[in-house]
């Protein structure tokens, strides 16, 4: 059963990156389509995400609460010495998620809606940088509960140049995410010709920022290149993901959507393989050498039986309805959601 | 400001801005499914229109106890690490049902929201509902979690450690059936009688009568229910304290010496130093009789135990105080509707009805606030009542008074603007709502751009 709670564990983040990330990357890619074609960006962006964009989160709570019953130390651990970055990633969560609702359901149009636009731009960029920090502390190696002062134990945790690239890099995957997801919408050739060029943006962009994970890896001491290389499978899914990639741009040339929508996907989940393969099964590694692994540290059996059982039934409830809510939504393309 | 104040403040605060637009999560999406029924059964158009409005303000009022939400789940671990380490094994089932109950009504309010003349209309209709329903199951479960802290069950505490942990014993323990009860009467109350005293208000201002008429007689109804269920399940609610937590049902009644036949004590002002209250009116015998059903069983006062296990008598007492009051003058409100529905039908039409009304938007969040902090405040100062102390299971990182600080701002803010954005939407009822005004639009900006 344990194995079922950790799958369900990987797959609440991986589906959180791919779903909620996409949705972080509605306001990055708004934040980067030049302000004369702002509207148009706009209209097609919240046709994909106005119905889904609560359930997309809904993954981030799910992986909470498997952490906290599952893995309460290694909850409390991370709520520890994390505590101002998850914070700030509150912060973005709370500010962005009543900023895209005050902005739809508003009765009144006025220039409220720029403010609600410009809080909604700004935390849709803070919000998964802060992931990407707090996601990369897990594993550079600088949690060091036995430090003495402040700065060592809650601040220097997280914030070094490793952090801050992840940060950076997974703003663009969210972005680049964001634009290929919402590209199907588009029903005017123009606009689509210059969404693509924006993916291509977001593409170079997230080459970019990926080799400056590796290098700032290098120079902050994270083995980052061994934990990739000494896998086969992590090489693996480095490699699939590079051909994706290509294949990707060929069939956005050939205007083929769909593949390209399920390319984009497969990509992060192949980057999330080669993040995670390599110290499965430890999820958090601590300065020094010491590591929280979620075969040691879960909670008591039944505790684990039964959330496993708990997973497994509501997801029985809960995927079936998802995938109508996403297919009402998003495939049949003729029919668009209108709130009035 | 003390780390430990800090931290508990904040969560307070939290709790407190959560509650409210959880409760209206848990009870207005039945409000809409009824004016969504009565609108499919009659095809009268001011029902689509009310559906439509208090769908906005669903909308807007879900997605903030969502956010807030999310903020508390990770809040739990922030503030209360050694907590959660030792808590989160044990009491985290109903947490994990939650989840999908959460994720239901997440799914069912996207469907509702956006589903208008896409899909069958019964399927349509039957979102709404799930919505509700999964809102209050989820309130429920959130609810048994609490109900666990003060009511632990499920596992062994031997020599510190947390052992034969059993999270179905756990989920259902003592506490949670009149806890979760009482919580959704309460909320039925609150919410009624919030939304009613809006409609009433624009009665009042003589604005689209009809539509607020018609929303008012829905909405009041959640209201009546809400002001007649609560002191029965407030009774279940009472006798189970005074039998699990006999301390906290002495400093809600600030009742220091142990007797029998134990008066019931109506306001003053206690003092802990001197033990004893002033200016309070007693009613001989009540108090037993409450708890006991027999007007002479004994009742243990505060001074049969150790003194460091006394939660703040003070705050729990007037807290107590406040939520039976407003829990009167709703009961009485509930009345005095009822009189005037089916014998004085004239009343119907009167101002001071309506002003009544008005009056009581915000008492019940006010009762029910003084509920919630009955219940927490009382359970201090453990954080598990009997096994652990709260003050063992803050964070250790320093500085948390600028959280709380950071926090209190943000919710104000967000207060405020929520506030606005409900005037925007009453403001706007004669344009989008309400079919029969002259100044309504079909095709109004908002819905297409």
């Amino acid at each position: 059963m344990i194995y079922v709670v950790i799958v369900f564990l990987w797959l609440s983040v991986c589906l959180y990156m791919i779903l909620g990330g996409a949705d972080f990357g509605a306001g990055i890619v708004e934040f980067l389509t030049p302000k004369r074609y702002k509207a148009q960006a706009r209209a097609s962006l919240y046709k994909t995400m106005g119905p889904i964009w609560e359930a997309n989160h809904m993954w981030l709570i799910i992986a909470i609460v498997v952490l906290f019953v599952g893995f309460p130390t290694i909850y409390a651990t991370l709520s520890t010495y994390l505590h101002i970055p998850l914070i700030l990633l509150l912060l973005g969560i709370i500010a962005r998620g009543t900023a895209f609702t005050f902005r739809n359901y508003d009765a009144v149009q006025d220039d409220w809606e720029k403010v609600y636009t410009r809080i909604f731009v700004a935390s849709s960029i803070f919000a998964p940088f802060f992931l990407g920090i707090i996601a990369a502390a897990t594993v550079s190696g600088h949690i060091d509960p036995q430090a003495h002062s402040f700065a060592d134990q809650y601040i220097f945790s997280w914030l070094n140049p490793f952090g801050i690239s992840v940060g950076i890099f997974t703003v663009g995957l969210c972005g680049y995410l964001a634009s290929i997801f919402s590209i199907a919408n588009l029903d005017n050739k123009n606009e689509q010709t210059r969404r693509i060029k924006e993916i291509n943006q977001t593409i170079v962009l997230v080459i970019l920022t990926g080799l400056a994970v590796f290098v700032t890896a290098y120079l902050t001491g994270v083995p980052l290149i061994t934990w990739v290389i000494s896998e086969p499978v992590a090489i693996a899914a480095v490699v699939l993901a590079t051909v994706s990639l290509a294949i990707l741009i060929v069939q956005l040339r050939k205007r083929n959507f769909k593949y390209a929508k399920i390319l984009g996907g497969f990509q992060m989940i192949m980057i999330l393989v080669a993040a995670t393969y390599s110290h499965f099964p430890n999820l958090v590694l601590l300065k020094g050498g010491g590591s929280l692994s979620l075969f040691d540290e879960h909670g008591a059996d039944k505790t684990i039986q039964m959330l496993g059982w708990a997973l497994l039934i509501g997801s029985c409830f809960i995927l079936p309805f998802l995938f109508y809510l996403m297919y009402s939504f998003g495939i049949k393309k003729d029919k668009t959601p209108t709130i009035d | 400001m003390d780390d430990f104040i800090a931290a508990r403040s904040q969560m307070a605060v939290s709790m407190a801005f959560h509650i409210i637009f959880a409760c209206v999560g848990m009870i207005m999406p039945f409000m809409m499914a009824i004016s969504h029924f009565k609108y499919l059964r009659t095809g009268d158009e001011t029902y689509k229109g009310l559906t439509k409005a208090w769908s906005k303000g669903v909308a807007i009022l879900f997605a903030t106890g969502a956010v807030s939400g999310t903020m508390l789940s990770f809040e739990l671990g922030l503030l209360w690490p050694k907590f959660m380490e030792h808590a989160g094994p044990i009491f985290g089932m109903p947490f994990s049902l939650e989840g999908t109950a959460f994720f239901i009504e997440a799914i069912a309010l996207g469907f509702f929201l956006y589903g208008w003349e896409k899909f069958n209309k019964w399927f349509h209709w039957i979102c709404g509902v799930i919505v509700g329903i999964s809102g209050l199951a989820s309130g429920i479960l959130v609810v048994a979690a609490n109900a666990w802290m003060n009511s632990p069950t499920g596992f062994d505490y031997i020599n510190g450690k947390y052992l034969n942990i059993d999270p179905i014993k756990a989920m259902f323990n003592e506490a949670w059936f009149p806890q979760a009860f009482h919580m959704t009467v309460a909320a039925f109350g609150a919410t009624g009688f919030a939304v009613a005293g809006l409609h009433a208000l624009m009665i009042l201002k003589n604005k689209n009568v009809n539509f607020h008429k018609k929303a008012f007689n829905i909405a009041v109804y959640f209201a009546i229910i809400g002001a007649f269920l609560a002191p029965v399940s407030g009774d279940v609610a009472a006798k189970s304290v005074a039998k699990r937590q006999p301390i906290k049902l002495a400093a809600m009644e600030a009742h220091f010496d142990t007797e029998k036949g134990a008066a019931f004590v109506v306001g003053g002002i206690p003092n802990e130093e001197k033990m004893d209250i002033k200016y309070a009116i007693k009613i001989p015998k009540l108090l037993s009789f409450l708890v006991s059903n027999d007007f002479n069983s004994e009742v243990k006062g505060l001074k049969d135990f150790p003194r460091d296990e006394w939660p703040p008598v003070i705050v729990v007492h007037f807290a107590f105080q406040i939520m039976i009051f407003f829990g009167m003058v709703m009961m009485l409100i509930g009345v005095i509707y009822l009189f005037a529905k089916f014998r004085m039908k004239s009343w119907l039409q009167k101002k001071w009805l309506y002003r009544i009304f008005v009056a009581a938007i915000p008492i019940g969040y006010v009762a029910l606030e003084a509920g919630w902090t009955v219940t927490e405040v009382g359970r201090q100062p453990w954080i598990i009542y009997g096994v652990m102390k709260t003050a063992d299971a803050v964070t250790p990182m320093p500085g948390i008074q600028y959280s709380f600080y950071f926090f209190t701002l943000v919710f104000i803010s967000l207060s405020l603007v929520i506030l606005f954005l409900l005037q925007r939407q009453l403001k706007m009822v004669p344009y989008l709502y309400d079919p029969n005004d002259p100044l309504y639009q079909t095709k109004n900006k908002k819905s297409k751009s």
